[in-house]
């Protein structure tokens, strides 16, 4: 089964390499991987989606835990949740296709970020699904370059994986 | 207070009540040998390799319960303590290593001795800091030595550069720590608990199984108090030896790849296993898929992550083995249904560990045979080294008193054992370290010779000395159809001849005989010793757990 990690971690220098290198020693694969702070500067989100069982999931997230900048982790699939991915696809657009490909990026609601002599670029956010489905309407007219962010995910309703307090460490000297 | 931040780092240090530090000096690191010229309080043991500074303070901290500190410098000096920190890693034992590193200015230009030893220590480390602030490194030394010394042990390292450790901060050591992603559980689930206590009671042939955990606890009392109370047999894991009573009758040896017979039959006969402070390692469990197939799984430990990585477990209980068997004790009722362990008794008087003394060749097993008759009734600590020798200690020495085996079990280091009798030694100096080496082991790390000799210390340092690395050659025989290769050694020093070189006293022991009547003397002499014993070429560590097999199905090779 595939699970969407939310993992609050310390927003220092060499976390990711931690959180990465921890995955690749245990031999646990990442599906997808996204990184970016949160309201607070000094926490940040990943949002991991790993593939596994109950027994792989449960090691994933133990080892996690003894990480000393991960603060917190959530399966998020364990509830509803809400996910979302951006894509950016730049695809071969002569003049004559242009209106073919906008009629496409409308039915997906994408947009269209950049037009070229001939390519157009597009940006598409969406689940897996719409994204993939977005990806193969176009493939038929040459894709020449797609960048996927990668899967976040938040719970619905008031429930929250992120960090509540503010607060960082007090210093307190003698 | 106004001072750099490497005159703050030994006031850390000073704070940290650190009494010695293992280290070797070199440019980077520099401005922390300036700030320790001044210091009174901390002594710093100049080793000849960094890596037996690492050892040392392993050693150190596994003798005297306290933190061990290591320093290096950068580049070479940072990755010759790599090896150290892994097997203090490996084992759970409480380091703070403290690295140089080239300015930060440099950092990533592959300047003259620069490595990134973050990178490289991350997967060996509890955790780790490249300090890049100055203002922040008394912070960063109190939660380094806390993550080092709390939940389940274990090594951090902190790298510093150069220009950090220049830089005028103002002092002040914070008082408490808080970190967010680290707060380790020591009490245990009340109901787990009582789950614990149901399922003990329940059982008719339980077996404790109590790894490192025991002693990093300091669980022994309780753990012989639990054994009593519901007359369980105990195994120890080699992590765990010297964690229960070796001359105990409830004591059944150690168990795995190379543990007694009883043992191994007491576990996979068992109907309940209860684990402390171990961790299903593959040398215990051997062919898991037949580990304790019949037992249900009490499983105490501090690290949940260890807890169902291995086998699955019924009652598992997060915490402190000592802290939750306290709250286990009182509730348990006494048991005493015998057959089971009229079933042990058995075992263990049907198979013996044994060798064979047949004719006036010097067995190892004999040697240490003899050295347990001598020290049972002293307080010493066993130091040993890694391969053969190391397994003969563990089966044919009987500790008592918790702490006093101490070796390298995760990593399995050859090495490790002079340097770390070295810091041994040094964090007890009133009391015995006996250094059990082998002929391959000792050459791995003899330099340390020097330290010890330097320091004064009085150790005893037995080399079994087969001319042959014993374990890989006893593979290559099992395994190998007798192809042995790259595992005799042609040349030897002469270690007696070693011995004078450094200035020890020196025996050298071919026969039982001279055993019984040198061994005692060589003990009793008030300075160090080199105990040379020549024994046997030939002989295996038995039982031996084939590779694949069950732990019941052990032969004799």
């Amino acid at each position: 089964m595939r699970h969407i990690l939310a993992v609050m971690v310390e927003n220092n220098p060499g976390v990711l390499a931690r959180v990465a290198g921890l995955f690749s020693r245990r031999g646990f694969n990442i599906d997808s991987l996204a990184v970016g702070r949160t309201e607070n500067p000094k926490i940040s989100r990943m949002t991991i989606v790993v593939e596994g069982d109950q027994r792989v999931l449960e090691q994933v997230t133990k080892q996690l835990h003894k990480l000393v900048d991960v603060i917190k982790i959530s399966d998020v699939t364990t509830e509803q949740y809400v996910d979302r991915e951006l894509v950016m696809i730049k695809v071969n657009a002569s003049s004559s296709l242009r209106g073919e490909i906008i009629q496409i990026a409308d039915i997906f609601r994408a947009r269209i970020v950049d037009l070229g002599v001939k390519s157009i670029t597009l940006e598409c956010t969406g689940n897996d699904a719409k994204i993939n489905a977005f990806e193969e309407s176009l493939r038929p007219y040459g894709l020449k370059e797609l960048v996927r962010t990668g899967k976040i995910a938040m719970l619905r309703g008031m429930r929250y994986s992120g960090v509540q307090d503010s607060g960082g460490r007090q210093q307190e000297p003698e | 207070m106004e001072m750099t931040a490497a005159e703050a780092l030994v006031k850390c240090l000073e704070k940290e009540q650190v009494e010695v530090i293992f280290g070797y000096p070199g440019a980077s690191i520099f401005p922390v040998y300036d700030a320790l010229y001044h210091c009174t309080s901390i002594k710093h043991i100049l080793v000849r390799h960094e890596q037996g500074a690492a050892h040392a303070a392993d050693g150190y901290a596994r003798a005297t319960g306290r933190v061990g500190v290591c320093m290096s410098t950068s580049g070479p000096g940072a990755t010759n303590l790599v090896t150290g920190l892994a097997n203090a890693y490996m084992d759970s034992v409480p380091l703070v290593a403290f690295t140089g590193q080239v300015p930060t200015s440099q950092v990533g230009t592959d300047a003259f001795q620069e490595v990134d030893i973050t990178g490289i220590t991350m997967p060996i480390t509890k955790h780790n800091y490249l300090v890049k602030d100055a203002a922040q490194l008394p912070r960063i030394v109190k939660d380094a030595f806390h993550i080092a010394a709390s939940g389940r042990p274990g090594p951090v390292l902190i790298d510093l550069p150069k220009d950090v450790l220049l830089t005028v901060i103002d002092y002040h050591y914070p008082r408490s720590v808080n970190l967010r992603g680290y707060k380790p559980n020591y009490k245990g689930h009340p109901n787990q608990i009582n789950e614990a206590a149901k399922l003990i009671a329940q059982s008719r042939r339980p077996v404790i199984y109590a790894g490192g955990g025991i002693l990093s606890a300091n669980a022994g009392k309780e753990l012989l108090t639990l054994a009593e109370t519901i007359s369980a047999p105990v195994t120890n894991t080699f992590m765990g030896l010297s964690g229960f009573p070796g001359d105990h009758p409830l004591f059944l040896g150690m168990l795995g790849l190379h543990g007694t017979r009883a043992a191994n039959l007491a576990v996979t006969n068992s109907d309940l296993l209860i684990a402390l402070g171990a961790r299903f390692d593959d040398r215990v469990t051997a062919k898991i898929a037949e580990f304790a197939p019949r037992a249900g799984v009490v499983h105490i430990d501090i690290d949940p992550a260890e807890i169902g990585k291995n086998v699955p477990v019924h009652v598992p209980i997060v915490g402190d083995v000592k802290l939750v068997l306290r709250e286990l004790l009182p509730k348990l009722v006494k048991r005493d249904d015998t057959s089971w362990l009229e079933q042990i008794q058995a075992w263990k008087e049907q198979y013996p560990l044994c060798y064979c003394q047949e004719s006036e060749e010097l067995k190892p097993q004999y040697v240490v045979e003899k050295l347990y008759d001598l020290t049972k009734d002293d307080d010493v600590t066993v130091v040993t080294d890694v391969g053969q020798h190391q397994m003969w200690v563990a089966q044919y020495y009987r500790f008592k008193t918790p702490g006093s085996l101490i070796s390298s079990g995760g990593l399995g280091t050859m090495g490790f054992g002079l340097p770390a009798a070295v810091g041994a030694q040094l964090g007890l100096p009133g009391r015995q370290v006996i250094l059990v080496t082998g002929d391959g082991s000792i050459q791995m790390t003899m330099q340390e010779l020097a330290t010890a000799m330097e320091q004064k210390l009085p150790l005893k340092i037995i080399i079994l000395n087969n001319k042959v690395l014993g374990m890989v050659r006893q593979l290559q025989q099992m395994y190998c159809e007798s192809r042995y290769i790259a595992v005799d050694f042609d040349f030897h020093p002469d270690f007696a001849m070693l011995a004078r070189a450094y200035g020890m006293k020196d025996y050298t022991l071919c026969t039982p005989a001279e055993v019984d009547r040198l061994l005692p003397e060589a003990l009793a002499q008030a300075g160090p010793v080199l105990v040379h014993c020549v024994v046997s070429t030939m002989e295996n560590v038995n039982p031996v757990v084939p590779v694949g097999k069950a732990i019941n199905e052990a032969v004799d090779c």
